[in-house]
């Protein structure tokens, strides 16, 4: 969904003749190209909707607002928001609401021409759609005190929900920002008559929102940007909590409340908020005293980074805890540590006040998870330092301290993927969780052992692979029949709340099973789960949702599917006799071990180094995201950084084999022969067939098509397989002895990458050497990641072929444990995770694909073809069956 | 049955069953075989650019086929059968040299065809209505999208133009008695919203006030319409028509249709309206999809409670409708999402403030 809820809204004012010099130059000169840009920036600063205004003397209104709105629809960057058509001119406004297919909002209509005129504009404004600033102007003039800004508002407010029928939630009510600190004294009550105006319409009038143009408030500083801007911060931060929900404000230069200068914040407050300063003079007089010195500072950011340092002792480590930074936090911790009665206290007190901030920036969206595994790097340093304090005290007194909870964290049996795990586990430790990590690869018992030797609350199930689904679900019927009674989180890639619902929660009905889609709602879970007022009805809830889910399963469960062979006759066709298959260089498999790193890291593909990070959203655009855009660059930063240092220092080691051998397909294998005379068979690979109906001529694809057939001609396929394993683990684990999970996930989550960016590289050198089919290819990285060229190298495992197995044979013929050191679990995941392995089909119309679900009659085949028994190929594609087994 | 009566009996049927709308036009009447002289007939002999093609043009000049189609659906089990006005506006028009007048005289008696078909059945079976919905297309010419690569700005009409050409469609297609408008196949919501303004604007001033069905297209699994909008977006945009129903049609068929059905009914707090092509288009550009395929992807929606009214587009026929109807028989309809007031506005993307 991209559905957007805002609780107060930024409306980008720099699109404004009237309020932007520059603007109105690019606009008079014709220069809409350059103005489209600043309508750009607005929304990647954080603007929510963009306000246009045109209002110029020397314009045509019409014609600007016209050609401007017209021109950004073509841009969907900025076209994503809504825009504010923004006139004092009707013409001027009708113009544009014809030129926006979204739901604008004009601005604005008011009274000072009479309610008739009012009522019309009003209708107008609804049957296009739009939504409305109404300003708190009438026939009299335009509202300045308290009272008269609320009467005007009411009265137009009757008027527009009793009279036109206009819907009070669009209606946006401004009720005049004026300059303040202007050396009049009539003016110097006008912020308070606002925010006083605010709170009433907000308070009386429901459903309708207030709005207002920031930047007239601190008209009378214009030309000193730090007073005005603090001026700024301080006005929406009363006003704001007065009830104003949305203001036209410059996005990309707001400054947070708290980091203002103390003496400033006070001194703009008097003015604000009209109140008699404490020293000489008036509140005017006051400002003015000190504006001069803040005349001309540019980066507030540099003023904020060491101010923070003045505060005290709480407030430092919040906000270390807050912007993730390590520097001073053990002098910080030592100096709370002293003026503590006890290290405890320390930890319950200041350091998690502060993750409690950082847990409510998370949930509000405010914070993203890189940023609060680096909080958690912070808290763990700090609490690190105070262990021996704490036990020294242990040792005095003989206490004991209890946490929020205890949760057991575990990847199954077979599988070796643990990022996602560590995430969760440093998310829950944050807030306060005592965290029992048992690691990759633990057989069932050793989980049920362990949880009940610790005397866990809680345990957490992480895996990646398919195969883990099933070690899942005897996990559950493990604690079911050793009667455990404890919550059970199910997370990672491939499960699902569908075989969470289907699959695990039947096995194990003692306590609640829950299915956590991601890190952010771990801690929601794990608390609910713990508190003995909510867990019951989220138990029932659950409950009620997974039956739901079975039910519509059972029902419309199994689709339509063509019988094997049926679809068999549907395969990729082409004229074998007319295709002659590129011969390899040479045959057998080569092994790879003079690639270094700085060779391959041009091939990495960053998109899912951020998913790793649960950030959803494409490289490099998603730098530019104005909401997760912060975060991601520091994300990026600090992975540039460190991979800098991996480079230089090298931390990981490439390893990689990859081989080509004659081949044929014979049926839906494909057969891989020992030598060129074709006669004896080497190994053999299974491919499974797509069995949906299909709504066009589209083929029912098996990898096996992409191969001649046996006695079409000389055919050849190719297998690999990389790691950037070696040396991930023991770097990722030294860092977590330096309590810094934030660097040993992001070793983790590089040599990830390293390890696809490997395969990927590699494949190009096979593509245009080792195979040398495409000898010209230049490709940019770009291309690559969107394969634009022949060929493909599937993965067991995959898509294109479900079944892990498929590794075997591979690896079997790569001896790829020998010459890579990766080895296969007993679900057939790599080990060290960081790896890669596949085929190479070089059918230039070979493409990927998704095998989907498969009936029976093509598991009977596929079983007698491998030499499995029915139950055993059930349960190695248990997630591709159209069907129940045993059913 | 006055007009008022048939609109709350068509407010009642919806609330009791699933309403099923006909099913494509183009491919019945392609399967006519129709000559220039058919689509020409006395009228427009001698004019002056090719007049085959034109299908909105047989409401004048071979109304027997017009009104076949309409029995042909209704047979089927249709409650709702469209006027054959899909394209009859002068900025659609334009392409065979027609104008505000002849669009004015399609539209009308399109309805009133419509309205005769419909009222012999209503007449022998009171108990089962059935309904006309006057059809109001897309038009081949879009506000929000430029006409010219190299000048993002450009538009190739006015929306007054848009708003003039819709008045003159919408007005005839009053006129002539359809029960409710179905703004069908939109690509582009500002096209859309100069419509809903049109309906809005004459009903201002006087005109009998009708039930509205809006129906967009999501073009492809983007979830987009063409003219860039979300699922979410394009409902923000067009709900101020306090649409009858709200839905999606044509470009997919019923398999990609489904994801947006569910997102819309998620936020529309009312009737959620489908008609998907017959799957996509082979390379042929002809639809495969059986009535048996259709029919059983829909009833899968129609238990889940995604829909209010199902129907077909391209590529589908009466066997379709039948099929379409039979799987939604005795299945309860949808309930309308309820929502929260909240000032729900958009851009290409909707932006909510509570």
């Amino acid at each position: 969904m991209t559905q957007s809820t805002a609780t107060f809204v930024n409306i980008g004012e720099r699109t404004n003749v009237t309020g932007s010099a520059v603007f109105r130059k690019m606009i008079t000169e014709g220069r809409y190209a350059d103005a489209v840009e600043v309508a750009r920036q607005q929304v990647e600063n954080g603007a929510q909707i963009i306000d246009v205004n045109m209002d110029e003397g020397m314009l045509d209104g019409v014609e600007a607002m016209r050609t401007f709105l017209n021109l950004i629809a073509a841009e969907p960057d900025i076209a994503r928001v809504p825009v504010m058509i923004d006139s004092s001119k009707w013409e001027v406004i009708e113009a544009g609401l014809q030129c926006v297919q979204g739901k604008a909002v004009v601005n604005s209509i008011s009274m000072k021409e009479g309610e008739e005129k009012f009522i019309e504009q009003a209708r107008k404004v609804m049957s296009y759609g739009a939504a409305a600033v109404v300003m708190a102007f009438d026939e009299v003039g335009q509202a300045d005190t308290a009272d008269r800004k609320y009467e005007i508002c009411e009265r137009a407010y009757k008027v527009l929900t009793e009279k036109v029928g206009f819907p009070a939630e669009d209606i946006i009510f401004d009720p005049n920002i004026f300059a303040v600190a202007t050396g009049i004294e009539e003016h110097d009550n006008y912020s308070v008559d606002f925010i006083e105006a605010t709170r009433r319409i907000r308070q009386n009038l429901p459903g309708c929102h207030v709005s207002g143009g920031l930047s007239n408030v601190s008209f009378s500083f214009r030309g000193n940007e730090p007073v005005r801007r603090a001026m700024h911060s301080v006005f929406l931060y009363h006003a704001i909590k007065a009830g104003l929900d949305m203001a036209i404000v410059n996005a990309g230069q707001l400054d947070i409340y708290d980091d203002i200068d103390a003496d400033l914040r006070e001194r703009v407050e008097d003015v604000i908020l009209n109140r008699r300063p404490k020293g000489e003079g008036t509140g005017t007089e006051r400002l003015l005293e000190i504006a001069e010195k803040y005349r001309g500072q540019k980066g507030a950011e540099q003023v904020k980074d060491l101010k923070w340092r003045d505060k005290p002792v709480n407030e430092r480590l919040s906000h270390a805890l807050v912007h993730g930074i390590t520097e001073f936090i053990e002098v910080d911790t030592e100096e709370a540590r002293a003026a503590a009665e006890r290290p405890l206290h320390v930890i319950e007190g200041p350091l998690m006040d502060g993750m409690n901030v950082v847990g409510d920036l998370f949930g509000e969206g405010k914070m993203f998870l890189p940023q609060v595994v680096k909080s958690a790097r912070v808290m763990k340093q700090a609490v690190a330092y105070l262990n021996p304090f704490m036990e020294a005290e242990k040792a005095e007194l003989g206490t004991l301290d209890k946490a929020a909870g205890k949760v057991l964290m575990a990847t199954v049996k077979g599988d070796v993927h643990d990022i996602g795990k560590n995430i969760v586990g440093v998310v829950l430790a944050c807030n306060g969780y005592d965290v029992v990590d048992l690691g990759v690869m633990v057989p069932a018992e050793t989980i049920l052992d362990e949880a009940e030797k610790q005397n866990v609350d809680i345990i957490g199930l992480s895996g990646l692979i398919t195969p883990s689904l099933d070690e899942m679900v005897y996990v559950a019927s493990e604690m079911q029949r050793r009667q455990l009674r404890l919550p059970l989180l199910i997370g990672g890639a491939t499960t699902s709340p569908v075989h969470t619902a289907v699959k695990i929660e039947p096995s194990y009905r003692d306590a609640p099973t829950v299915h956590v889609a991601d890190a952010s709602r771990a801690v929601g879970v794990v608390s609910t789960l713990l508190s003995d007022d909510d867990r019951p009805k989220y138990w029932e809830d659950t409950k009620a949702r997974f039956e739901k889910i079975r039910v519509s399963r059972s029902g419309g469960g199994a689709k339509p599917r063509l019988p094997i062979e049926k679809a068999r006759k549907a395969a990729f066709a082409t004229d074998w006799s007319a295709y002659e298959a590129p011969r390899p260089q040479s045959t057998g498999a080569i092994t790879i071990d003079d690639v270094s790193l700085e060779d391959v890291a041009p091939y990495i593909d960053w998109t899912p180094f951020f998913m790793s990070w649960d950030m959803k959203g494409t490289y490099p655009r998603i730098l530019d995201d104005p909401k997760r855009g912060e975060a991601a660059r520091q994300l990026w930063d600090d992975a540039q950084a460190m991979l800098k240092q991996l480079i230089a220092e090298k931390w990981l080691t490439l390893k990689g084999v990859i081989g080509l051998w004659p081949a044929n397909t014979d049926g839906d294998d494909i057969v891989v022969w020992t030598d060129e005379t074709r006669h004896e068979e080497s190994a053999r690979f299974h491919t499974i067939r797509q069995q949906m109906v299909k709504d066009n001529e589209q083929p029912n694809f098996a990898l096996a098509d992409f191969v001649k057939p046996v006695g079409t001609g000389p055919d050849w396929v190719g297998g690999f397989c990389v790691t950037a394993g070696h040396g991930e683990l023991e770097k990722s684990e030294a860092f977590k002895q330096a309590n810094d999970d934030y660097s040993s996930i992001m070793v983790k989550a590089l040599a990830d990458r390293f390890a696809e960016a490997f395969a990927e590289y590699l494949h190009a050198q096979v593509r245009r050497k080792f195979w040398g089919y495409a000898p010209d290819e230049a490709l940019s990285n770009e291309d690559l990641i969107s394969e634009k060229y022949d060929g493909i190298r599937p993965a067991p495992g995959y898509p294109a072929q479900p079944d892990h197995t498929e590794k075997e044979t591979l690896f079997r013929l790569l001896e790829a444990t020998d010459r890579t050191g990766v080895e296969l679990t007993s679900s057939f995941a790599m080990t060290p995770p960081s790896s890669v392995s596949g085929l190479y089909l070089s059918h230039p119309d070979s493409v990927y694909f998704a095998v989907g679900r498969i009936e029976k009659d093509q598991v009977e085949s596929y079983a007698a073809r491998k030499g499995w028994d029915l139950r055993k190929a059930e349960r190695w594609l248990g997630p591709v069956l159209n069907y129940t087994p045993g059913a | 049955m006055t007009r008022q009566d048939r609109i709350a009996a068509l407010k009642a049927a919806a609330k009791e069953r699933i309403l099923i709308l006909d099913g494509s036009w183009g491919v019945m009447i392609q399967r006519k075989g129709l000559e220039e002289a058919d689509f020409l007939g006395e009228r427009f002999k001698g004019h002056n650019s090719q007049m085959k093609g034109n299908n909105d043009i047989l409401c004048l000049t071979r109304p027997d086929i017009v009104e076949e189609l309409h029995n042909a659906y209704f047979s089927a089990g249709a409650d709702i059968s469209e006027t054959n006005t899909f394209s009859s506006t002068w900025i659609a028009q334009a392409d065979y040299s027609l104008g505000d007048d002849v669009c004015r005289d399609i539209n009308l008696e399109g309805a009133r065809i419509g309205r005769r078909v419909a009222d012999e059945w209503n007449a022998k079976n009171p108990d089962r209505p059935k309904f006309i919905a006057g059809s109001i297309g897309p038009l081949n010419k879009m506000l929000s999208m430029s006409s010219d690569v190299n000048d993002p700005g450009a538009r190739e009409v006015t929306f007054d133009q848009v708003y003039e050409a819709y008045c003159t469609q919408i007005r005839a297609l009053n006129e002539g008695g359809v029960d409710l408008y179905l703004i069908e196949t939109i690509t582009d919501t500002l096209n859309c919203k100069a419509a809903i303004k049109a309906i809005q604007d004459l009903e201002a001033d006087g005109m009998d006030k009708l039930p509205i069905w809006i129906s967009g297209t999501i073009t492809d699994r983007s979830g987009r319409t063409l003219s860039g909008q979300t699922v979410e977006a394009f409902w923000n945009s067009v709900r101020h028509a306090k649409p009858f129903a709200v839905g999606f049609n044509c470009a997919l068929g019923a398999e990609l249709m489904r994801p947006h059905i569910v997102s819309l009914g998620k936020v529309a707090d009312t009737l959620i309206a489908a008609y998907p092509n017959a799957g996509l288009p082979n390379e042929m550009g002809q639809y495969d999809e059986s009535p048996e395929q259709t029919g059983g992807m829909l009833h899968g929606w129609a238990e889940e409670g995604l829909v209010n009214i199902l129907g077909g587009c391209c590529g589908t026929t009466p066997e379709h409708i039948a099929a379409i109807a039979q799987a939604a028989e005795g299945l309860p309809p949808r309930k309308p999402a309820s929502t929260t007031p909240a000032m729900r506005l958009a851009g290409l993307e909707p932006f909510e403030v509570a």
